[in-house]
Order: C-alpha cells, then structure tokens, then sequence
C-alpha cells in the first residue's frame, strides 16, 4: 500500500504539502517540547532537584548534592534523545523502505537480530568493548534485516505487512530462543545480558555516548540524504522509476541507514521496542508525508517520546527505576493495536 | 471410474493415517519407556514394570517411582497439551504461524506465573490459577480487540504479535526485579523445563488433558469444515461461533494448564500441527496426531537435553533451537506457496 492512503488521511498533494509556517511552528513547538523535557529528565528522579540548581550545574558549578544528580542525569537524558531519535528515524526510514506501515526495528526482528549478535559475541568471542558491540549489534541487525525481508517479500503480493510483521515475529521468537539456549548454561553472563536486553539507558556515560555517536550520525545522514527518494518510493517501483528513480540503490541506501541506526541504537541502549512504529505515524498526522520534512520531524519527536518514556520510568516508581524499553512497550503496543485495527483486511 | 478413484484414495489415506498413528504411538511410547529406564543408574524393563504396578524394589522404587514417572509423564501430558493446543489455533485461523506462543497466549500465562511465582512467591496450585485466568484474559482481549466488523484471523495474528511484545516487556520487567537467585529458575521456567516435575503437578494437567482432549476430538468434525472457511461451515450445519468458541476455550485451558506445569516449552505447540499434518496427509483431524507428535518431541527433547551434551539443557532449550529453524521454513515454505498469507 501506498502512504499516500495511509489510513484514510488526506491523500495526494493536500497531505504532502501542508503550508510551510505550519509545519515550520510545529519544529519549533517540537524544540521547546524537547527543551523542556530535557529539563524536566536532569529535575526529575530519585530525588528532585529544582531549576536554580539545574542551572547551576550546567554553568558548571557543582557543589551540592541537587548538582551532583544533575551532573549524573546529564548523559542518561542525552543518550534517551541520541537513542531515541534514531530508532524514530530508523522506524521512518524502515516504513518507506517496505512501504509498510507496520514496520519497526523490534517488531520486524531486527533488534533481536542485534540482541543474538551481542550474546554470540559475549558468550564465544569474550567481547567486551563498546565499540565491538556496536559492530557486531549492527552486523546481527543487518543480516536480520536482510532475512526477514528476503522471508516476507517471497511468494505473491510481495512483503506484505502482514507477512514481514509474520517472518519478523517468527524470526524474533527464534532468535530470542537462540538466545536463551546460549544464556542459560553461562550463569556469569546472565546477570549482564538480562539488564542490557531490557533497554535502558540508565547506564549511560560520556564515553559510550562518544563511541556510538558518529555512527548515529552517520546513519541519520543517510536518512536524510535519502529523504527525497523515499517520497519517491511511495508512489510505488513502477511509478518512481519512471521518474527516473533508481529504486534499487534508494532502496538500499535507505535500508542501510536504517540499519546502521537500529544496530547502534541497540548496541548501546539494549532493544527498545516501538518508538520506530509510533513516533512516525503520529508524525505524518502532523507534519504530512513528504520525507523531507518528515524525518527531521520524526527525530525530534522520537528524542522527545524516549526522553519522556524515561522520566515517566523514573517517576512512575520512585525510587525505583522502570527501564525506558518497558515503558516504550506499554506505550507502543496499544498504538499498534490501533494501527492495525485502522487498516482493511484486504491491505494487510 | 472416478468413483473408485475416490474411494481408492479415501482407502490410501485411511490406511497411511491408521499406519502413522500407530507409529507414532509407539514411539511415544518407546520414548516414555527409555525416559523411565535411563539415567544415572540403568533400570530394566522388568524393574520398571513392577515398580509401576506398586512392588518395592530397591533403589528403583525411589529412582523411578518418584522421580522419573512423574517426569516423564509430565513430559508426556504437556507434549499432548501443547500439540493440541496449537493445531487447535492453527486450524482456527487457518494459519500455521497462528501457535499461542505466536500469537502472545502463552506469554499472558508466563507473565502471570512469574508474577505469582517469583514476584508474589506463590505456591504450584496458586500459579497454575494465575496462568489460566491470565491466559483466559489474554485470548479473550485478543479476540474482542481484532474483532470489529467480523471477524478476522489475520487481524487477530497481528494483534497477537503487538500483545505479545507488550507482555513479554512485562516479563522482563518483572525479571528485572528479580532476586538474583530467582533469576536462573525463572529463566529456566519461561524456556521451559521438566526438572519441578512431581505428582502434584502432573495432576491437574492429567485432568484437563483427559476431559478436554476428548471434547476437541468430539468437535472435530466442525473443524474440518471451519477449516473451509465460515461461510462454508455454516452452509454445512456448523454453528461457527460457538464452536470455535468452545474450541478456543479448550485449547486455552490446554495451554495453561500446560504452561503452569512446565513453562511454555518453545515451539511445540506450534511444531506439532504442521509436523503431524506432514506425516498423515491430508484429510481428517490433525487432534490425535498433533497429541503424538507433541508428546514425542517433549519426551524425545527431554532425553536429547539431559543425556546428549555434558550439561543438562532444559527442554526447551532443545526444542526452541530445533524449532527456531523449523518455523523459518515453514515461514519460507507458506510464503513460496503463496497460501493464504
């Protein structure tokens, strides 16, 4: 199905070009939302710290006990608003890609994928590294990516949302068995595989951020440089051909990215489920369908979604911690519902 | 000419299938018999005979009688439950990816046991309870949740798969809290393992096994003709929506029962239907088969996982790395043929 149908919204032109200062006031709603909620993850946690001494940590003067927690949240709220914009742009990326509106890193295998990368590369190889993770994580992403679309897309009527969400659900359950059966005789890697398959970024430090950032970046480049042929690719092969689209390398192009974000997401964040289905929809109800604008939109908004996810984690059970994966899942999982409900039968 | 042609092949099946259920019976059987004489010490045949038919016999009584029958009956009835269970749904939605572990049933019943178990320390019994009510809330939730101007099978699969990833995010969570010494034994118990196996937990699944396998094969006969589709099975006299209600809660009740006492044993409600229909053809109710099926993969992973490598692997170890390749292909395989996907 095309995105220009995508449940019934405006179709054609009307969703493609929503006026400029429209979409230019909802960026900056969508910065002063991010500002804000960085603000309120460094205020909120265990123990509440009020905006003088935010400030007073920023301007570097760390002195009580208020500065010292905003000092600590620094690299946890950064790292939910790297982490969380990637897994929007990756899940925006993804849709376009397969042209399917249920597509998500987690729900399509990917994150598993990655998961059974890093215990292999935990368990076998005794990895330990940050930046062995992200390579092996993005590897594991990249052949499950490529083996779940190459499972869905076989047979009539191509991938479907119906059989990719299938060929990623099956192949999730059996990478996830994998996992276990490597898990269970290793007791020793057990305890430190169960925190990091949750999803959390509450281990969060400087120098992993360093180690994963460029290639976030590198992946969001990507994604953005591919915006233009993403539009195109929603009009169908075919038509996006014939405006002399090569659909193939778009394509891959844009896979690639998606990938790289996913894997590096996941490397250092664990797998956090949902934030790549639902920031893009909810996105596309504001922004429209043009890719361009759709994907600076989606990563903002993705770094705002986790970034909340996580202070309503901290919140929610204080002074406990709920990991940020749980609470995407709780959030998620109902908007996947909805979608799937939204669509005919016929399209999936 | 043609006539006989039918009546031929009605007479081939017939056959192949009398023939493939006995197989299978007596390996389940061979099976349940080596479960019982192998292990540590060896056991004959005759000195587990008499130790079933009560007799003291040194050293096997205790062995055999208190630690390998319930193990292997357990082995046994959950094999059964979870083979029934699953070609129940697949036949429902008329989808071989459509198991309850699929489709997000069997982690409403893990949750709510690791909740009860590890996080509430609740006892056997109390689990048991918990598992059914919860797989019971889930299968109804998923149901009213996909059914919106009819009823759709493929909505209700999707559906399934965006409860499933909620729930199994709950069971993280509630891992994630998990004393560490728990840990192991709920990992252990959400891979599924036979090694809590005693008298007390075969029981109730021995109940639920006996009394609503015969209730599915009693409505067996509606189910091959909801496998046409409703408007075909209604045209045929079946009244759709209460039989497959009555299957569905049967096939539920099968699967927590099941789940309580093992834990969801990978796969093997979603291998035995496909694996059974394999063997026996078409035509006919995959119900007895899929038992079989389900029985010998439990009984015959059991023995792989505690003889075959120098650590003892919980079953579902075994049974999830045998099936995790088994449910790509049949992934590939539908997908190729095109079929109702």
């Amino acid at each position: 199905m095309s995105t220009a149908t995508l449940g019934g919204r405006p179709t054609g032109a009307a969703a493609l070009r929503r006026p400029v200062g429209v979409r230019l006031a909802w960026l900056a709603g969508g910065v002063v939302l991010l500002v804000v909620l960085f603000a309120a993850s460094l205020a909120f946690g265990a123990r509440d710290v009020s905006l003088d001494e935010i400030l007073a940590a920023l301007s570097g003067r760390a002195n009580g006990v208020g500065e010292a927690a905003v000092t600590l949240r620094m690299p946890r709220t950064v790292l939910a608003m790297l982490v969380g914009a990637a897994l929007a742009l990756s899940g925006c990326a993804m849709q376009a890609v397969t042209r399917n509106p249920l597509a998500d890193p987690a729900i399509l295998g990917i994150t598993p994928g990655a998961s059974l990368a890093v215990v292999i590369g935990i368990a076998f190889f005794g990895l330990s590294s940050s930046y062995s993770y992200i390579g092996v994580a993005t590897l594991g992403a990249a052949v499950a990516s490529i083996f779940v679309y190459a499972v869905g897309s076989m047979g009539r009527g191509g991938a479907t949302p119906l059989k990719l969400a299938l060929a990623g659900a099956a192949s999730a359950a059996a990478f996830t068995s994998l996992v276990s059966a490597i898990l269970l005789p290793r007791v020793d890697i057990l305890e430190t595989f169960r925190f990091w398959q949750i999803g959390g970024v509450g281990g969060a430090s400087w120098d992993r951020i360093l180690v994963v950032a460029p290639f976030l970046g590198l992946g969001a480049l990507i994604c953005l440089a591919s915006a233009r042929g993403m539009n195109s690719l929603a009009l169908g092969d075919d038509m996006a051909a014939g405006l002399g689209v090569r659909v193939g390398r778009t394509r891959l192009l844009a896979a690639a990215g998606a990938v790289i974000l996913a894997g590096a997401a996941t490397a250092i964040a664990g797998p956090i489920g949902f934030v790549g289905l639902v920031v893009p929809h909810l996105c596309r109800l504001i922004v429209g369908t043009d890719h361009r604008w759709l994907i600076p939109f989606s990563a903002l908004a993705g770094a705002a979604l986790l970034t909340l996810a996580d202070i309503i984690g901290r919140v929610l059970t204080r002074p406990e911690e709920i990991e940020v994966g749980i609470v995407t899942a709780f959030i998620g999982a109902p908007v996947f519902i909805w979608l799937v409900r939204r669509q005919k039968v016929r399209e999936l | 000419m043609t006539v006989e042609i039918v009546i031929a092949g009605r007479r081939t099946r017939a056959r192949r299938r009398a023939i493939v259920v006995t197989a299978l019976a007596a390996g389940v059987l061979i099976a349940y018999a080596v479960t019982l004489m192998v292990g540590q010490t060896f056991y004959t045949p005759g000195e587990v005979v008499q130790v079933i038919l009560g007799q003291q016999v040194p050293g096997a009584s205790f062995t055999v009688g208190t630690l390998r029958l319930p193990r292997a009956t357990l082995a046994l009835l959950a094999g059964a439950a979870f083979g029934l269970a699953g070609v129940t749904f697949q036949t429902l939605l008329r989808n071989p990816l459509a198991s309850p572990d699929v489709i997000g049933i069997s982690a409403g019943a893990s949750a709510a046991a690791v909740f009860a178990g590890v996080t509430l320390g609740l006892g056997d019994q109390q689990v048991s309870i918990f598992a059914l009510v919860a797989a019971l809330v889930t299968a109804t939730a998923i149901y009213l949740l996909s059914h919106k101007a009819g009823f759709s099978g493929i909505r209700l699969i999707l559906i399934g798969i965006g409860v499933a990833a909620m729930l199994n995010s709950l069971i993280n969570y509630l891992l994630s809290k998990a004393a560490a010494w728990d840990l192991q034994v709920a990992m252990q118990w959400l891979t599924g393992s036979l090694n809590g196996a005693s008298w007390e937990r075969v029981l109730p699944l021995l109940i639920v096994v006996l009394v609503l396998g015969p209730v599915l094969m009693s409505v067996s006969r509606s189910f091959g003709a909801l496998h046409l589709g409703d408007d075909s099975a209604a045209a045929l006299g079946v009244r759709t929506d209460r039989t497959r209600l009555l299957m569905i809660l049967a096939a539920v009740a099968l699967l927590a029962f099941a789940t309580a006492a093992t834990g969801p044993i990978a796969f093997v409600a979603f291998m035995a239907g496909p694996i059974a229909a394999r063997l026996v053809g078409p035509g006919g109710s995959m119900l007895l088969p899929s038992a079989l099926v389900g029985a010998l993969l439990v009984l015959l992973a059991d023995l792989v996982g505690q003889f075959a490598f120098g650590t003892r692997y919980p079953v579902g170890v075994i049974t999830g790395v045998l099936g995790a390749p088994f449910l790509i292909y049949l992934l590939i395989r539908t997908n190729r043929a095109g079929g109702s996907l």
